[in-house]
């Protein structure tokens, strides 16, 4: 677009992103970014932008409405404790590869480095935590400096970039020519795939007996899950997936053997010590999937896959690294491949699973006796959204029962912060899911603890009426931490035990519809309300309060010594 | 086993390059032993030469890390026997000691030459390894050393393939034809 009519550096910000395609951007505004919301006013009909209740509420919303649209999220934020704010959210999106655009502004450019009034030197503050930055003080950088921080984003593994703006180049004039970026020389994103690799692949597989294929977050992002499960339909190889996997592969597949980690599926973990071969695609063999790395998958050949170089060889030293697009590897090898996994190696994994699913399963989901459990809030309404909804979780046991017990259909329908482990991620990320999918219901599991840290945000789903399910699965303990200082710290609960307010209460003085259920015969019927509840409904459910999260890996053990049950 | 590695990345000449690569040792506890950051015949273009003392599994990591930096060109790693590599040292010597007979079979063993003379001191500049720094520096310590500098380390590696030739054909930033 070419326009010689000169522009304010602020308008020209929102032209770039509608260049983009942006149409819905989350912030908060200050002092500094004033210019920019001033121009927002009159394009409110064009970029939607949601108020949030606190800036780290705009970040995590801003990566879940990516993560569902499969768009960039894009985040506004004025300069010092606006910017800071993010810094959580950025993180989180760093972690788990997110493309996020984040904008702060800053303090004219005539101030900075002077402790001028909210000036913080956001540059240096993200720097570790963003794939790129950049700090504009000329209006007329800020064309390019956006199409470059859309191009970063967006391509070879995605991740945020933040652009921080001074308010001179928000005010000053600059003429407005768009132009998207389709390369940097310093930059290579897309790797190209090594035929010979291919072939050793092949062979690879075509010796093996025991092959496992382990399925990551780069499925997802490579929007590989089609050839993912084309591969895995001809191969009959058995997929397991990682925590930000879940959705990779349809949970009814009849090759899906379940989750890896710490607190995933008795099958794949024992099994990968048993594998000759395994596959993994888009995982970065995190310390939480391998446990005791000395003791991982020694008996097998690794194939790792990753359009990350650096995570080629970082934790586990593979037999077969693959710098490449996962999409374009599998777009090779199926029509190759001609192989077909035996039979009684599968068999091992569905005989670990009956061993998991009378310990540990039956009893979470399907309990007669005691106070209601995670798990069978989760399993029904699994059943009762018939797969459909799109699962987002805070962090600790609400998060593992979540993402075990939901039986994922498709692609990117559960949103968890996986990396960083952030408590507080859930609510607004629930709210940015639901912003991004309007039509589908979003179904929050939040612990009291995780529910807590960002409870403002429910004044940002009241706003917008966003129908978001609100699940507090309330045990009064912030859950994970007291099963560790159970199972580790013989019973002494430092800090962990905690009153919670009346969150139903609180709900309605949002303006949200509410009610809590504490008796097994009500839940049934408090889950059907709230799910043909037009609106946002929170339900809080008390828990059985020192219910575990089994299996597990306990630290320092390797992954076929994972733990079925507390003795 | 822990041995000396000199580390040369190519990079854009961006604001903030210089801490985005050294975060990625202060991350990982490493230190870095010299570091030296110059232009290149390319313009544009930056050099940053680092040497630190590591396990080269460690090094290895670090380079892709650096390498993984959006406005890094190409990194690389290498042991000593691999590169040519000098630091350069000044020292400041009194007039009085220095004009003493023997500084001169000093600077003639060391191929050191004097680079300024005043009327209270002399400054003597020696190119050479950090050993050869270090002797001429502990011989010199008798005459009475008023200041002493030396540079980090600079370094071009013996593998035939040059890298500016595949820089050359590169286009700085490319764009969407409309």
């Amino acid at each position: 677009m070419k326009n010689t009519a000169k522009i304010t550096g602020a308008e020209a910000i929102l032209l770039a992103l509608l260049e983009e395609n942006v149409n819905t951007v989350f912030g908060y505004p200050g002092g500094a970014i004033m210019p920019v919301y001033d121009k927002l006013y009159d394009k409110s009909h064009a970029l939607k932008h949601i108020l949030v209740r606190h800036e780290q509420g705009a970040a995590h919303a801003a990566q879940a409405y990516a993560q569902v649209t499969g768009k960039p999220g894009v985040c506004f934020a004025t300069s010092g404790p606006g910017a800071t704010n993010l810094i959580t959210g950025i993180t989180n999106a760093n972690l788990d590869s997110i493309p996020v655009i984040f904008i702060t502004a800053q303090v004219s450019s005539t101030l900075l480095g002077s402790d001028a009034f909210q000036e913080t030197d956001m540059i240096s503050l993200s720097m570790p935590v963003t794939k790129w930055n950049y700090q504009v003080t000329r209006a007329e950088e800020i064309p390019d400096a956006l199409a470059k921080a859309f191009f970063f984003a967006t391509t070879g593994r995605p991740g945020p970039v933040l652009i921080d703006i001074t308010k001179d180049a928000q005010i000053g004039l600059t003429e407005f020519s768009y132009k998207k970026i389709k390369s940097i020389r310093s930059y290579n994103p897309i790797p190209e795939l090594n035929k010979n690799d291919v072939k050793t692949c092949l062979d690879l597989i075509n010796t093996s007996e025991r092959p496992l294929l382990l399925a990551g977050h780069g499925i997802l992002l490579a929007n590989a899950t089609e050839q993912l499960e084309a591969f895995v339909n001809k191969t009959n190889i058995p997929v397991a997936v990682t925590l930000l996997g879940k959705s990779a592969i349809s949970e009814d597949n009849p090759n899906f053997v379940g989750m890896l980690g710490m607190h995933g599926n008795f099958a794949p973990n024992v099994l990968t010590n048993e594998a000759d071969l395994i596959i993994a695609a888009g995982i970065r063999f995190d310390d939480r999937v391998t446990g005791d790395l000395s003791r991982y998958a020694k008996k097998a050949r690794i194939i790792h896959m990753d359009i990350d170089k650096a995570e080629l060889n970082k934790n586990v030293k593979s037999h077969l690294p693959i710098h490449t697009d996962i999409k374009d590897f599998f777009d090779e090898i199926i029509p190759a491949i001609n192989y077909n996994a035996p039979r009684n190696w599968l068999e091992q994994f569905r005989k670990l699973e009956k061993i998991e699913q009378e310990k540990v399963i039956q009893k979470e989901c399907f309990p007669e006796t005691g106070k209601i459990r995670s798990g069978e809030v989760i399993n029904l309404l699994s059943v009762k959204t018939g797969r459909e909804a799109i699962i987002v979780t805070d962090v600790g046991q609400n998060q593992m029962m979540g993402a075990r017990y939901y039986k994922f259909k498709d692609p990117n329908t559960l949103i968890t912060s996986g990396g960083l482990g952030t408590m507080g991620f859930g609510l607004p990320a629930a709210m940015g899911a639901q912003v991004g999918k309007p039509g589908k219901t979003v179904i929050l599991f939040s612990g009291d603890g995780g529910f807590q840290m960002t409870s403002q945000e429910l004044g940002t789903i009241f706003q917008y009426n966003l129908p978001v399910k609100m699940v507090i699965l309330n045990n009064n303990f912030l859950g994970m931490v007291r099963q560790w200082q159970q199972l580790f710290n013989n019973n002494r609960y430092a800090e962990t035990n905690m009153p919670t307010p009346d969150f139903p209460l609180l709900a309605k003085a949002f303006g949200i519809e509410s009610s809590m259920v504490s008796e097994r015969h009500a839940l049934d019927g408090a889950l059907d309300t709230m799910l043909t509840h037009k609106g946002p409904y929170l339900l809080e459910v008390k828990i059985e309060k020192e219910a575990n999260v089994f299996p597990m890996i306990y630290p320092g053990m390797a992954v076929d010594e994972i733990v079925l049950e507390n003795n | 086993m822990k041995e000396t590695y000199t580390i040369t990345a190519f990079s854009e000449n961006h604001i903030g390059l210089l801490n985005r690569i050294t975060i990625i040792f202060t991350r990982r506890h490493i230190n870095i032993e010299s570091l030296t950051v110059s232009s290149t015949e390319m313009k544009g273009i930056h050099r940053f030469t680092i040497v630190v003392e590591e396990e080269e599994k460690q090094v290895i990591k670090v380079v892709n890390q650096i390498e993984k930096l959006t406005e890094v060109l190409r990194a690389e790693y290498y042991l000593n026997d691999e590169i040519v590599y000098r630091e350069i040292a000044l020292y400041k010597i009194p007039i009085d000691t220095a004009i003493n007979k023997n500084i001169e079979q000093i600077l003639r063993e060391f191929n050191a030459h004097m680079v300024d003379i005043q009327d209270v001191y002399v400054i003597i500049e020696n190119t050479g390894h950090i050993d050869d720094t270090e002797k001429l520096y502990e011989m010199l310590k008798p005459y009475g050393i008023l200041q002493f500098v030396r540079s980090g380390r600079i370094s071009i590696s013996k593998q035939k393939k040059e890298l500016v030739n595949y820089l050359k054909e590169l286009p700085i930033n490319e764009y969407v034809k409309e």
